[in-house]
């Protein structure tokens, strides 16, 4: 195991396993106490779209991801801020239409087989140097963002209609946490998959806010448990030689599982 | 309560608002004075709550005008939105605007000293530091007033207050705005008939059309020592008559 962490690629995967993980337990803070977790799904699902199209026309993955993420989220903060009640369609609409899409693009892109496998489920044994730049640099936003405006995020996410009495722009706000959150999604993309991301920004969470009495404390431990979770998953998937996406997951259930237990025998 | 000084701080003239096609408040003519306890009654989809929200300017009338003043305090109807939030009381308390502009992360120590009086004042200081997610019904309704009372404001609005709260804690709070309307305006808008003979000098009845009523003219024709008034009579009554 120790031999294992002189080689670069695991060094790599350590370190985009943590930032991931703080990026995840931020962002996936917001995420569920606004209850946009299906919202963020769907948008998740709609990346595939941003894979294909990036592939398709030869640009960076991260690149093409992202503005596509961008583009549904865009898309979902305009249909839903005034009609949440039909929130439900739109997030169909979108999950499978981008998942369409990003299939149709790789069908037509010449002479280039996908592992498509690799974007579902996660390949962070093969995260290099410029993917850890882009996850330092979307967590540096989001931390920029929340030096800001922590205190108007914080009165959105309570309390949407008193924060627009105060005239706070809560349009703005549920948009940029959409936005946040889709950048976020594409990272998570890489270490656990579009699959399994919805998992990696739930149950950490879950577990965070039941020990947390602010927002703020919610943020950092979901960090500090999604983290252990996913340097646990990527022993295990590296020892018994198990997909590492899908270990992290399975480790997350496991310990949900375990505290949901401890929990009810107190 | 009869003040030397009395000023107009809220006048609304020929209101008038609908949604769609369909009228919810016809031709609302109000004025709301300095210390005035104002009780707006009326059925359900009277247009109660739409005339609050037009007060708050979260709606726009359609037709007519409201000239008010900035400092308004609001208590929003559903206090047990959100009740497993992640949020101290004394957060709760500084979501609205205080006395220090910072706009960036971290609070002021004016802010939090101001917060710390004023949960002293609705008697929830020793809750200042608790999640919102432990507090009753009651408590969390105090904790929506300090709120309010934070910005200092001249007026304060409450929407249904005592709707998720028991008889007794219901008291309480009553008794709380009766000390706050020494100081300030208040505005309640309630199903709860029996505050209207025991704390408003004033009452507003909306149904669609708002009928107001001056509760000292009408207590000399209901001696409420004596007699049980029956709710449905005296809604009849407000609902009618043109005092």
């Amino acid at each position: 195991m120790l031999e294992a962490l002189s080689y670069q690629f695991v060094q790599n995967a350590l370190i985009a396993g943590v930032l991931v993980s703080f990026i995840a337990g931020i962002i996936g803070t917001l995420v569920v106490v606004n209850r946009m977790v299906f919202l963020v799904g769907g948008i998740a699902h709609a990346a595939y779209g941003g894979i294909g199209l990036a592939l398709f026309a030869g640009i960076p993955i991260f690149v093409g991801t992202s503005l596509f993420a961008i583009l549904a989220a865009l898309f979902m903060a305009f249909v839903t801020i005034h009609q949440r009640d039909k929130i439900d369609i739109f997030i169909g609409l979108i999950w499978a239409v981008g998942m369409a899409l990003g299939i149709i693009f790789v069908d037509l892109t010449s002479g280039y087989n996908v592992d498509l496998m690799s974007y579902l489920f996660g390949s962070i044994l093969a995260v290099n140097q410029e993917d850890l730049y882009y996850m330092g640099g979307l967590l540096a936003l989001i931390l920029l963002a929340l030096l800001f405006w922590y205190k108007d995020i914080l009165a959105v996410s309570y309390d949407s209609e008193y924060a627009s009495i105060r005239s706070i722009n809560v349009p703005f706000f549920y948009t940029l946490i959409l936005i946040l959150s889709a950048l976020s999604v594409v990272v998570a993309i890489k270490v656990v998959g579009l699959i399994l991301v919805i998992a990696l920004l739930t149950i950490p969470i879950y577990i965070a806010q039941s020990l947390s009495s602010s927002l703020l404390s919610m943020m950092f431990f979901s960090g500090v448990i999604a983290s252990i979770f996913t340097l646990i998953g990527l022993w295990f998937s590296y020892s018994f030689n198990l997909t590492s996406g899908a270990s992290i997951i399975l480790i997350s259930a496991l310990s949900l599982m375990f505290f949901i237990l401890l929990e009810k025998l107190r | 309560m009869q003040t030397s000084n009395k000023q107009t701080l809220i006048s609304l003239q020929n209101l008038f608002f609908s949604y769609d096609k369909e009228m919810i408040l016809e031709d609302i003519n109000l004025d709301i004075d300095t210390r005035d306890f104002l009780a707006i009654i009326g059925p359900n989809g009277g247009g109660k709550s739409t005339l609050l929200k037009l007060i708050l300017g979260i709606l726009t009338p359609t037709k007519g005008n409201i000239s008010k003043i900035e400092s308004i305090g609001y208590v929003p109807q559903n206090t047990n939105i959100n009740t497993d939030f992640p949020i101290k009381v004394i957060e709760v308390v500084m979501m609205a605007q205080g006395l220090s502009k910072r706009k960036f992360f971290g609070y002021a120590k004016e802010d939090i000293t101001q917060a710390k009086e004023i949960l002293k004042e609705v008697g929830m200081l020793e809750y200042a530091d608790k999640k919102i997610a432990l507090l009753s019904g009651g408590q969390r309704q105090r904790v929506m007033i300090a709120r309010a009372l934070f910005s200092k404001p001249e007026i304060l609005i409450l929407d249904e207050p005592t709707s998720s709260i028991d008889a007794e804690g219901q008291k309480q709070v009553y008794e709380l705005f009766k000390k706050l309307n020494e100081e300030m305006t208040i505005i309640v808008v309630s199903h709860d008939i029996s505050i209207i003979m025991g704390y408003a000098s004033k009452v507003a009845h909306i149904n669609k059309k708002l009928s107001f009523h001056d509760t000292s003219a009408l207590a000399t024709k209901i001696d409420t020592q004596i007699n049980h008034v029956c709710e449905v009579e005296l809604l009849e009554m407000l609902g009618k008559c043109k005092c």
